[in-house]
């Protein structure tokens, strides 16, 4: 079995397993991360995301061989509580969440968002958040925190 | 020496201080400055939590970072039935307020004898307790010597409400951090030590019967520990969760399963639903004290389709057997009643059996979650004492969970000649709202229906009135109308397994009367708010109303393409206020661009956690009007993805704005389920007021338009 060697939260990380396992799987079995969710299998609901480049993906629909070199974020790369992200400090100034299963994938994906276009709209944000699913209808809040986040890192 | 007679006035104990007196079930204190709170209620996302921890920080005087929030469990919690029905602020909260205000003057007593000085000369901040001369002492140092196995007393007096500090405060969720930096709090995210993995085998196919199933196949999956099979229940533990994924495959090439049962026609939910055995219940009577001379009676009929819970996670649970006693991890909303279900299917003593809740994703009523506790019992079972997680797939969490019920309402008024309403008829076709474990003499997990010795399904029924009712949650008007009679028909069949879902059946009664009532409006040319404040006597309900009104600007001018609606209810008519003002854009494809909600839910513990609630409710209610039907052919349920199930996305979501009406020497009620109802009429008004399109069956979708078009013309 071919080793595969990605970058995992600046780490050098190799796993020698079937290169069609997906990710999801490895990242929560053999690594350990349980940040990205499992929420149904198929990339239809964004609880797995990752950044891939910079670009969010569902981890559950990406299979290990497409990620050989690349450089992966998941959520618990994301920041700390010692040293968190700023959308994971305007998440909480927010309360921008009720249940939270969904959060991990949505601040992955905002982070993909803020990487491309530091100061996006409102509207912007909706778009790149629109395969995330939220079911606890928390959308406006994480909006605002988005927002917020973006607002932050433009004054640094 | 005789015992005086109770006076009527007495005080009583909050019922659920009441069902569970011992004061130490909810309250210890470590001798490190901590403080374990211990409620019966779960965290589902709601932030219940956070709200019984201000309650307690601020009833004992000490800082919320010492409150330690412990998880139910029957091992030791105090015994709250479920966490449902928006009434954990209520049941939970006041307990926890009674029982820290008694503890509170315990300790002041034995302090005040420690110390040697009045009760009245000591003060407590911050958990240490402080009298003059600088002497003092702490909960923690009289930890060791304050007897808390006592039962509660009626006498002790909680503080007013101008003197709490912390409830009425938006302060953060205690459990916000955890989950916005992923450390794991998830029942999914937390592994036991060499814990296996387990699937379950089901059907597509309603209540199929499992004929043959050749195991080859899933033998041959590497680190397979056992495949279970007992009548039609089947399943496999493995070592790895893709493993247990790729013996769950072979399975199911292999299995060959029976024909089931055949679900109704979902083109023609309505008349189906008419056309059942049911059981017919008299909700409310009310008899007009003179006689009125009618002219002439108006009568609709309204519906909505069976919804699903949808839960972003799939239910997950673990257990693991030691000898004859199986301990079991559930997001469950009642760990006591999954306990009492596990005990009828094992045929166990209760005591052989330990329920702790973790928590899951949000679940928005009875989901697959005991469910999947159950799946997992059965499977550790052939663990040799190993632990074993079970995680449903997306497809069984959409189809073979519990749904929300599909209801049908058919509402009569008699109008005098001056169109006034004097009598209201008010009829329910509906399953019952709850098919929860716990409650019954058999068992309602989906897997006790599929063992070789299989209990038979259970049917659905309705909590009593007394509790909010099930099918007839809100079917009582609240406006003053002179006389009606509320009807409810709980069918006796049930094809589609159906449970509680977030307002059990608030949501279609509501939607029917407050689309009713604008009917009735438009027919006399009347303003939509004037004509409820007309017939509503209760002051909140206006207050309701007119500040929804004012907030909104009501009515805003007509413009092409927009409209305008309002919808009000007092869930379950003893619960919070919630007046609502929607505004939709569209023609073919309606969009809510604003909901402008005013709600009155008494004392708001967390204001902010309050406003979080009903802005979720009310976006969770758009997607249900705007979005959501459970879709099914003749065998089975076909919605089973988010395609084949959409909810409404980030971009479709509607701006909502709250306001909360201060009312904080009122008894707190929830706020979960309030804005459900309202919202869903106030679209489908907003949706006439723009189009001139009545929809009166749920989901509004373009279909369904055209088929009111159709009707109409």
């Amino acid at each position: 079995m071919p080793s595969i060697r990605f970058r995992l939260n600046g780490v050098e990380t190799d796993v020698d397993v079937e290169s069609d396992r997906s990710l999801l799987d490895i990242l929560r079995g053999q690594l350990g991360m349980t940040g990205p969710h499992f929420g149904c299998g198929s990339n239809e609901c964004g609880a797995c995301n990752v950044i891939i480049g910079d670009r969010a993906v569902a981890a559950c629909d990406t299979p290990l061989w497409s990620v050989a070199d690349k450089d992966i974020i998941t959520i618990e790369g994301l920041g700390s509580a010692q040293k968190p992200h700023p959308l994971q400090r305007a998440f909480i100034a927010e309360q921008a969440l009720q249940c939270g299963y969904c959060v991990s994938g949505i601040l992955i994906s905002a982070a993909a968002l803020l990487m491309r276009n530091p100061s996006p709209s409102g509207e912007e944000i909706r778009g790149a958040l629109d395969r995330n699913l939220c079911r606890c209808g928390s959308h406006n809040r994480m909006v605002r925190a988005v927002l917020r986040a973006a607002a932050e890192m433009a004054a640094r | 020496m005789t015992k005086p007679a109770p006076s009527p006035s007495a005080p009583k104990l909050p019922v659920s201080l009441a069902a569970n007196p011992v004061l130490s079930s909810w309250v210890r204190f470590s001798t490190d400055g901590h403080v374990m709170v211990s409620p019966g209620k779960v965290e589902i996302g709601q932030g219940i939590v956070t709200a019984l921890a201000q309650i307690a920080a601020d009833e004992l005087d000490v800082d919320i970072g010492r409150v330690q929030m412990i998880r139910a469990t029957t091992a030791g919690s105090p015994n709250e039935g479920v966490t449902s029905g928006s009434l954990s602020v209520q049941q939970s909260g006041r307990a926890i307020r009674q029982a820290c205000a008694e503890i509170r003057q315990i300790f002041l007593g034995v302090a005040s004898d420690r110390l040697g000085v009045d009760i009245d000369a000591l003060d407590i901040k911050d958990g240490t307790i402080a009298g003059p001369g600088n002497i003092r002492t702490s909960y923690w140092e009289l930890a060791g010597d304050v007897e808390l196995d006592r039962e509660a007393t009626p006498g002790a007096t909680p503080k007013l409400s101008t003197r709490r500090t912390l409830a009425g405060s938006s302060i953060q969720r205690v459990d916000i951090p955890d989950k916005v930096f992923a450390h794991p709090r998830f029942i999914h995210d937390q592994p036991l030590p060499a814990m296996l993995h387990g699937r379950v085998l089901r059907s597509e196919m309603s209540a199929a019967k499992l004929v043959d199933l050749p195991e080859d196949g899933a033998r041959a999956i590497a680190g397979l520990v056992a495949i279970v099979r007992d009548g039609n229940f089947a399943g496999v533990v493995c070592e790895a969760e893709d493993g247990a994924e790729a013996a769950l495959k072979a399975l199911r090439k292999s299995a060959t399963w029976s024909a089931g049962a055949t679900l109704p026609d979902e083109s023609a939910l309505a008349e189906w639903l008419k056309a059942q055995p049911a059981e017919p219940t008299i909700i409310d009577n009310k008899t007009a004290s003179g006689a009125m001379e009618k002219a002439r009676t108006m009568r609709r009929q309204y519906s909505r389709p069976y919804l699903a819970h949808a839960s972003i996670a799939p239910s997950c649970a673990m257990a693991q057997w030691t000898q004859d006693r199986v301990r079991v991890w559930t997001h469950s909303q009642g760990v006591y009643f999954l306990r009492a279900d596990l005990a009828l299917v094992l045929k166990l003593p209760v005591e052989n059996i330990t329920v702790e809740h973790m928590e899951g994703a949000g679940c928005y009523g009875h989901n697959a979650a005991d469910d999947v506790a159950l799946d997992a019992v059965l499977l550790a079972r052939a663990a040799g004492g190993r632990s074993v997680r079970v995680q449903w797939s997306r497809e069984d969490e959409m189809s073979q969970a519990p749904f929300g019920a599909a209801m049908a309402i058919e509402i009569e008024a008699d109008l005098d000649a001056q169109g006034e309403i004097i009598n209201w008829r008010h009829s329910v076709w509906s399953n019952g709202h709850t098919s929860r474990p716990g409650r019954a003499a058999q068992p309602a997990l989906l897997a006790a229906t599929e063992l070789a010795n299989p209990h038979p399904r259970y049917i659905a029924t309705n909590p009593p009135p007394a509790n909010g009712g099930g099918a007839d949650r809100n079917s009582i008007p609240l406006y003053d109308f002179p006389s009606w009679r509320i009807e409810c028909h709980r069918l006796l069949t049930m094809p589609i397994r159906t449970s509680a879902l977030r307002t059990l059946g608030a949501q279609g009664n509501v939607f029917a009367i407050e689309s009713f009532l604008d009917e009735l409006a438009t027919e006399r040319g009347e303003d939509p708010v004037d004509f409820r404040l007309r017939h509503l006597s209760d002051r909140r309900a206006q207050d309701a109303i007119r500040a929804a009104a004012r907030r909104a600007n009501w009515k805003p001018d007509q413009r092409t393409g927009i409209g305008y609606g309002l919808g009000f209810a007092r869930y379950k008519n003893t619960g919070a206020y919630c007046a609502v003002v929607a505004e939709v854009e569209g023609a073919e494809d309606i969009s809510v661009k604003r909901l402008t909600i005013a709600v009155d839910v008494g004392e708001a513990i967390n204001p902010d956690g309050v406003v979080n609630q009903i802005e979720g409710g009310a976006i969770q209610a758009t997607s249900w009007v705007l979005k959501e039907r459970v879709r099914f052919d003749k065998e089975r349920i076909t919605s089973n993805t988010w395609s084949a199930y959409p909810i409404l996305r980030f971009s479709e979501v509607p701006e909502v704005q709250v306001e909360l009406i201060a009312r904080p020497d009122m008894e707190p009620l929830g706020a979960g389920e309030a804005a459900h109802g309202p919202v869903t009429a106030a679209i489908a008004n907003a949706v006439f007021d723009a189009l001139g399109v009545r929809v009166r069956n749920l989901p509004i979708t373009r279909d369904s338009l055209i088929a009111a078009m159709e009707l109409a013309s």
